[in-house]
């Protein structure tokens, strides 16, 4: 893999990279868009990444994000009571797309992470390994923990004048499993893994 | 653009695996030898399907802010608010700072990603050849800010889990939430089935 052909998925153009140094990055001349990162270790770097956050995914969901104290009572979340809640309502969109988005979206893009790189660190291949990877990118664009992360800070402040508010365990694994998944996306190289993949084992 | 572009090397759609495919002959589809998807020079109908995601997206746009998104109710109190008037809510208590943040992420980004998808959409069907570079640029940013919208369905969200379980007050999720949901989705639809080759296709016969 000294250099290698890669058509700008933007814009359609053919380039030749040469190969990259670490935490070097190629970009397209013509349009910009990012080419390829060099990325030292991706393999073992991505997977400690991705068992981190399932880690810190496990956590955030397993124990409630906020507390309400109002008069004396006091009521708590965790993500999955919220879907719940919605649910309850009767507004079932709204309450796939947060399950979707929220939970389900990142979960899957972790575990596919962990099924399709411990294996192929070892130089083994996972069944189905293929179809797993393709739908990794997909499950990607779904993922949204850091758009929620924002979405719990403005609803703190709304409810701070109306009662007191506890942040929980919860909250503080999800604010650490947002750059814990974006080093993991970052230090994936999908060219590297397609090729190891394309071997046999 | 048929013939010029056909000629030229194809990445492909999943693994960006760079083939050169001769021709592509009618009803046989030829697989990525990598991944095994099937290869194609463009989304297939990105046109017609972006436009059919946009429209959809600006007609629930109307209601997502017509309709309220959410009703308070405390002590027999009953308060609507749409998502705009949840915005001057956050002003009058003098939190602009985060009245800035919903007014971007739930109005601004949603109107901003449909005015920038129309204008490329048309420019792509005018074959337009200014500045396809930075047109290239306003697709890749219309791509990453549209996630930034779900915000208010995150708060309507968690007001409403952490409100309604309490019993002096409680929190209601209202249709305007609904649409502004399903306005979300269609605009990320939209983003995804655009494709900015597209705006490249003229521009290469230029070069050739």
């Amino acid at each position: 893999m000294n250099s290698r052909l890669i058509v700008c998925r933007d814009c359609a153009l053919l380039n030749r990279i040469a190969h990259l140094p670490r935490g070097g990055s190629a970009r397209c001349p013509r349009c910009g868009a990012l080419l390829a990162r060099g990325v030292f270790d991706s393999i073992d770097r991505t997977l400690a990444f991705s068992l981190a956050g399932l880690s810190l995914f496990l956590v955030a969901n397993a124990f409630p994000f906020l507390a309400m104290r109002m008069q004396g009572l006091i009521t708590e979340t965790t993500l999955l009571t919220s879907v719940w809640a919605l649910y309850e309502q009767k507004r079932l969109l709204v309450a796939g797309l947060v399950l979707l988005t929220a939970v389900a979206a990142p979960l899957l893009y972790l575990l596919l992470l962990i099924y399709v790189l411990a294996p192929l660190r070892f130089g083994l291949h996972a069944p189905g390994v293929i179809p797993c990877f393709r739908l990794l990118r997909r499950v990607q664009a779904w993922s949204m923990v850091e758009v929620f992360m924002i979405g719990v800070l403005v609803a703190l402040v709304k409810l701070a004048d109306m009662a007191q508010i506890v942040p929980g365990i919860a909250l503080w694994a999800f604010a650490l499993l947002i750059p814990v998944m974006a080093a993991a996306t970052s230090s994936l190289d999908s060219e590297l893994v397609w090729d190891r993949i394309g071997r046999p084992a | 653009m048929t013939a010029d572009v056909r000629s030229l090397p194809i990445g492909c759609h999943d693994c960006d695996l760079a083939l050169r495919v001769p021709r592509i002959e009618h009803g046989v589809a030829p697989r990525c030898p990598r991944c095994g998807t099937v290869v194609r020079h463009r989304k297939p109908r990105s046109i017609a399907r972006c436009w059919a995601f946009v429209i959809a997206a600006a007609i629930c746009y109307v209601p997502a802010n017509l309709y309220p998104a959410m009703t308070v109710v405390s002590l027999g109190n009953a308060q609507s608010d749409t998502i705009l008037s949840g915005v001057i809510y956050l002003l009058s208590h003098g939190l602009w700072p985060l009245a800035l943040i919903v007014f971007v992420a739930s109005v601004v980004v949603p109107l901003a990603k449909l005015v920038a998808l129309v204008y490329l959409l048309i420019s792509v069907q005018a074959r337009s050849r200014w500045r396809p570079a930075d047109r290239t640029r306003l697709y890749r940013l219309t791509e990453a800010i549209g996630r930034w919208s779900m915000v208010d369905i995150y708060v309507i969200t968690i007001l409403v889990a952490l409100v309604s379980l309490g019993n002096l007050a409680t929190v209601e999720a209202e249709p305007g939430a609904v649409f502004f949901g399903a306005m979300v989705v269609l605009t990320l639809l939209a983003a995804e089935a655009f494709d900015p080759r597209l705006i490249w296709d003229r521009a290469d016969l230029q070069d050739g």
